[in-house]
C-alpha cells in the first residue's frame, strides 16, 4: 500500500489528494471533480459521482490548429461545467492519471492553480470497490472568467527547445524506450500522430513517464523514489531548468506535474509539439 | 472479401456521425464481454504469454478455437485491465463477426477496421494495443489456413 500522501515528503503534497478525501468531499460544493480519459468509453460507462468529464479530444484542444482552447474557449468550458475560478478542482482519471495531469497542466495555462489529482486514479478508486454511478451530473451555469492563457511559463515552442538544447540544458524524454531510440515512429493507418523520423531530441533523457507510478495502484512514488529515478540515476537537481516531451504532450504532462510538484523544480515546462512536431521538422538536430 | 457481419458493421459504423452515438454503441457492446470471455476449462490466469496482444495496455489475450467446421474459428478474449472497455468491446465485435466465419475472410481483415470502428481520434497508445487485438485474429487465421494447406 502507498504511504499516506503527507509522508511522501512532497514539496507541494497540497497538489494530490487522496481517494479517501475525495470520497468525503463528493457532495461539497466548492470542489468540482473532473475525469479525464484516453479511452473515451470509461467515463460514459462509470465515473464518480458527480464527476463532470473533460475529453482532451473535444474539450482541450482548438478543432481547427494544432493548439489548446483559447481564453473564450476555457471561460465556455469552465461555465458550463459550473466551475468557478475560487473551486477547487480534482482531475482523475485512467492510465494512472497521465490525461489527468495532462488536463491540469492545459488549466495552469489558464492560472487556474487550485487544481489537483487524485492520487491514483480511477484504477486506485475502483480497487478500493468505490462507488461509480452512470448519471451525469448537471450543475447551474457559471460565469467563469479567465485570464489570457500564458504560453510562456508551463510551455514550451520549438523555438524554445532549439535554445534549449543549444545552451545544454536538460530534457526529458518520456516515451517508450522503442520511441526514444527510433525504432516505433507512430501506428500503422494513423498518421496525425506520426513522425518522418524517429530518435530523440540531442541530449535528452530517457525517463518513460510511467516509472514515476507504483504499478499495482497507479499511485505516485515517494519523494524519495521519484529522486532516485531523476536525480540520482538521470542526475537533475531542482534547479535544472527542464523540458519534458514525448509524442503529443499528454505523457510528459505527467513528468511535467512529478518533477514541478512533487520535487518542486521551478522551471520545468512541457513541450506539447512533442515528437510528431520535433521528428516533422526540416533541419533540426536529432540523436538515435 | 472480410466476413459478411464486419462489412455490414462497417457500413453501419460509416453513418454514425454523433461521437456520444458510437460511443453508447461501443458500451454496450463492452457491456456484453462476459459472453466472449475465454472459460475456464480452456484458460485461466495466469495466462499462456503466446496468447497476451501485443502493445495492448488493457491486458487482453485472445484464444482461437476449434469450430464445428474446420474451415472456421471461434475466438474467445479475456482483458485483465477493468478500465479497458474499448478492448472489451473490439472483443465482442470479433467474436460477432469472426466466429464461425471462412478463415479467409477472416485473415483478410485489415488492421484499420479500429480507426473506422472507433474513430480517428484514438489515441495512439489506444489504438496500437486495438490494432493487435485485430491481428491477434487475423493471424490465428492464416495460421489455421497454413496447417490446413500443409495438410493438403
Amino acid at each position: 500500500m502507498s504511504q499516506n500522501i503527507e509522508d511522501r515528503g512532497y514539496v507541494h503534497p497540497g497538489k494530490l489528494v487522496s481517494t479517501e478525501w475525495v470520497a468525503e468531499h463528493l457532495d461539497d460544493p466548492e470542489v468540482r471533480i473532473v475525469e479525464s480519459n484516453e479511452d473515451p468509453l470509461l467515463y460514459p460507462s462509470s465515473h464518480l459521482p458527480g464527476a463532470v468529464q473533460i475529453d482532451w479530444t473535444v474539450d482541450l484542444n482548438d478543432q481547427l490548429r494544432r493548439d489548446y482552447l483559447d481564453q473564450s474557449g476555457f471561460e465556455d468550458l469552465m461555465s458550463r461545467n459550473g466551475i468557478t475560478r475560487d473551486m477547487t478542482v480534482v482531475f482523475y482519471g485512467d492510465r494512472s492519471n497521465w490525461w489527468a495531469c495532462y488536463a491540469l497542466w492545459v488549466f495552469q495555462l489558464f492560472g487556474h492553480d487550485n487544481a489537483r489529482v487524485m492520487d491514483g486514479g480511477r484504477k486506485k478508486w475502483e480497487l478500493e470497490g468505490r462507488e461509480l454511478v452512470r448519471e451525469v451530473p448537471v450543475y447551474a451555469q457559471s460565469d467563469y472568467r479567465a485570464p489570457t492563457r500564458d504560453d510562456q511559463s508551463q510551455r514550451a515552442f520549438r523555438e524554445d527547445v532549439l535554445v534549449h538544447v543549444e545552451a545544454g540544458k536538460r530534457m526529458v524524454d518520456v516515451r517508450s524506450p522503442e520511441e526514444f531510440s527510433g525504432e516505433l515512429l507512430h501506428m500503422p493507418g494513423s498518421p496525425q500522430e506520426g513522425a518522418l523520423r524517429g530518435g530523440h531530441i540531442p541530449g535528452a533523457n530517457s525517463v518513460p513517464w510511467s516509472r514515476a507510478t507504483n504499478p499495482e495502484d497507479g499511485t505516485f512514488l515517494s519523494a524519495a523514489g521519484l529522486r532516485a529515478i531523476y536525480e540520482e540515476e538521470q542526475g537533475l537537481s531542482p534547479e535544472d531548468d527542464v523540458i519534458t516531451y514525448c509524442r503529443i504532450g499528454e505523457r510528459s504532462s505527467h513528468t511535467w506535474f512529478a518533477l514541478k510538484y512533487l520535487l518542486g523544480y521551478d522551471q520545468v515546462r512541457n513541450y506539447d509539439g512533442s515528437w510528431t512536431e520535433w521528428g516533422n521538422l526540416v533541419n533540426v538536430p536529432i540523436e538515435r | 472479401m472480410i466476413p459478411s457481419k464486419l462489412d455490414e458493421l462497417l457500413e453501419d459504423f460509416s453513418f454514425i456521425t454523433d461521437r456520444n452515438e458510437r460511443i453508447a454503441w461501443l458500451i454496450d457492446a463492452a457491456d456484453r464481454f462476459d459472453e466472449v470471455r475465454v472459460p475456464p476449462e480452456v484458460a485461466a490466469p495466469p495466462y499462456d504469454e503466446a496468447h497476451r496482444v501485443p502493445a495492448c495496455e488493457s491486458d487482453a489475450f485472445v484464444w482461437a478455437l476449434p469450430a464445428d467446421s474446420k474451415d472456421t474459428l471461434n475466438f474467445r478474449f479475456d482483458v485483465l485491465n477493468p478500465q479497458g472497455l474499448s478492448a472489451m468491446a473490439l472483443a465482442v465485435i470479433l467474436n460477432d463477426c469472426c466466429s464461425g466465419a471462412p478463415l479467409q475472410q477472416v485473415a483478410a481483415i485489415p488492421q484499420d477496421i479500429v480507426l473506422a470502428i472507433f474513430g480517428r481520434e484514438v489515441s495512439m497508445g489506444k489504438g496500437q494495443g486495438l490494432m493487435g487485438l485485430v491481428t491477434m485474429v487475423t493471424h490465428a487465421a492464416h495460421e489455421q489456413l497454413g496447417s490446413q494447406s500443409a495438410e493438403a
